[in-house]
């Protein structure tokens, strides 16, 4: 998509990982980026699962796009995720289109890039697929673990697989498994991209192009799924879109139409479309509790991590009453956890945007676990 | 309610409680008696609160807690998962305290009620001698504004217990700094001077 896609840090993870579908796959590139230092007593590193159409870049400069890091509002300097405290690490998502193992990029056998031929991955595998990074970095155990959406749901699987790898995570706006309303969402993306007709059974790549239409699509339906009605009607309401009166066309009349169209278009400049089908098709698989078959409380048996729980009030991708469950779960395991429902009308995007209560309590957080964890270390 | 309410309280708590057990504080307002709990007792504590600004003020402090009503939430706790659960001052203003004791000796071996007396000298007086409802430094409300929608005396409770076949392990009365054990026998007297009534039971 880009030349600069080249320089981006990236490991080789040589281990092989064998896939839920059953293949086993080695030597596959994983992209990241660290902000921040690691200290000493290598106490200060937070891990951070990125969502959907996230990437490594979570704060600062994107050197790809050009664009803010996607979670500038809770980490940098002297912000909620202090960076000038912390060691920040995110690697991007296999399947996804940041210089990680995905569907856009190259077979060694034959040169091209996979499409189809990608095997679909599932959440398991995003993230044991990052297990080495955090050899190769040096650190033995996470400070803590946090994300929010599919960032929560690698989150909760990264502490059923690794129960004592962070000393405390906060999976924030997500869910255990996803719901029948999420999977018909993200099949409608999936639909929007595969039904243009440029998508073409997923070789578009050979004609060096993109299915632009149908991925505008599929991004201006996570869109309105990200913000609530409340929210969408204080911003946009019935305003026309730098007009007097309607233009009794089907050009953008009202703001939320173009809104949506600029969403979508800016997307496909940055996103793969087949990377969208095989993360989506990873996040309905998501269900922890068929994963561990006493369910979900079995999931999280032995847990030592300190939980804390976020959920949005406003939010109806990511229900309030989802996040609860896992409290719930996590109660009736035993675990640590504290759990805080942020009221408010930005809906699921609450997590990505400057909301003040939400950052307060993050941080308050993470400095709590920072001194407990220090004193934990000393001992 | 939670910023009025006496430290002898929570001392008078925290010393019912062995060292190094599991507690439920619910209604655990801005974590000063877990933050107690866990430094004196190394007592694992988790909370319940329903207030927001409470909620976050436990997290800063490092303390586990949920963000939830005691009416409507105590079902996420499983059958006798605490050793101890406790519900300090707070049982008047449900709307059924009935369910909540149930829900609460279900959930904990043993169970700590502190309850401010309505059978209080002073909130007998004031009914009695100038016809109005009585407004104390423990009962701070008016009629048409306290959420305090089931009061009730230590002798109440005491007698609710007996009814319902509920285990009461010891009980005592407090007044400013005194503390005293409440027994059948002075329970009377007691319930005429005690200002708060806490309750071990289960």
């Amino acid at each position: 998509m880009n030349n600069k896609i080249e320089d981006i840090k990236k490991i080789n993870v040589t281990k092989p990982l064998k896939l839920d579908c059953g293949k086993t796959v080695k030597d596959f590139p994983l992209a990241y980026e660290t902000y921040g230092k690691l200290n000493e007593n290598k106490d200060n590193a937070i891990l951070i699962f990125h969502a959907l159409t996230g990437d490594q870049f979570v704060t600062g400069t994107n050197p790809v796009t050009n664009k803010e890091g996607w979670w500038v509002s809770a980490v940098g300097p002297n912000k909620a995720i202090d960076t000038n405290k912390f060691f920040v690490i995110c690697a991007n998502v296999i399947g996804g289109c940041m210089g990680s193992w995905g569907p856009s990029g190259n077979q060694k056998e034959t040169n091209q890039p996979y499409g189809l031929d990608f095997p679909v991955i599932t959440i398991k595998d995003i993230v044991r697929a990052q297990e080495s990074l955090l050899e190769y970095l040096g650190v033995e155990k996470l400070l803590c673990a946090t994300g929010g959406s599919m960032g929560g749901m690698q989150l909760l699987q990264f502490c059923a697989t690794f129960p004592d790898k962070s000393f405390s995570a906060i999976p924030i706006a997500c869910s255990a498994s996803h719901s029948a309303q999420n999977i018909a969402l993200n099949e409608l993306a999936r639909q929007a991209i595969m039904a243009d007709p440029i998508w073409d059974k997923g070789k578009y790549f050979l004609k060096n192009t993109q299915p632009k239409n149908g991925l505008a699509v599929a991004r201006m339906v996570g869109h309105i799924s990200y913000l609530s009605e409340q929210g969408m009607q204080e911003r946009f309401g019935r305003k026309l879109q730098e007009k007097a009166d309607y233009e009794f066309s089907f050009n953008a009349d009202f703001q939320v139409e173009s809104y949506l169209r600029h969403q979508g278009n800016s997307f496909v400049e940055r996103f793969d479309a087949n990377s969208i089908l095989y993360i989506t098709r990873a996040m309905d698989y998501f269900d922890l509790s068929k994963q561990f078959k006493g369910g979900l409380v079995e999931a999280f048996k032995d847990q030592k991590t300190k939980f804390l729980i976020i959920s949005f009030s406003s939010d109806w991708l990511y229900t309030t009453k989802e996040n609860k469950d896992i409290v719930i779960a996590l109660n009736a395991s035993g675990a640590d956890v504290s759990y805080s429902e942020i009221i408010t009308d930005k809906g699921h995007d609450s997590f990505l945007v400057n909301e003040p209560e939400f950052l307060k309590t993050l941080k308050g957080f993470l400095d709590s676990m920072y001194e407990k964890f220090k004193n934990e270390k000393r001992i | 309610m939670k910023n009025l309410k006496m430290k002898k309280e929570f001392k008078v708590i925290a010393d019912l409680l062995p060292d190094n057990t599991r507690v439920l504080d619910v209604g655990c307002g801005d974590g000063s008696l877990m933050n107690l709990l866990v430094k004196e007792k190394n007592i694992e504590v988790r909370g319940l609160e329903l207030e927001k600004q409470n909620v976050q003020k436990c997290i800063y402090k490092g303390l586990p807690v949920i963000q939830g009503n005691a009416e409507t939430e105590l079902h996420q706790f499983p059958d006798q998962s605490f050793d101890y659960v406790i519900l300090s001052q707070t049982l008047q203003a449900f709307y059924n305290p009935n369910r909540v004791l149930k829900e609460l000796l279900r959930i904990g071996k043993f169970v700590v009620v502190s309850i401010p007396n309505f059978g209080f000298w002073k909130v007998r007086t004031s009914l009695l001698f100038f016809g109005k409802m009585p407004v104390t430094k423990t009962i701070p409300y008016k009629w048409y504004n306290t959420p305090n929608l089931h009061m009730c005396t230590i002798k109440d409770l005491f007698n609710y217990c007996d009814s319902h076949n509920i285990n009461i392990k010891k009980v005592i009365g407090v007044n400013e700094d005194k503390t005293s054990l409440i027994n059948k026998n002075n329970l009377e007297l007691k319930n005429f001077f005690s200002k708060l009534g806490i309750f071990l039971i289960g």
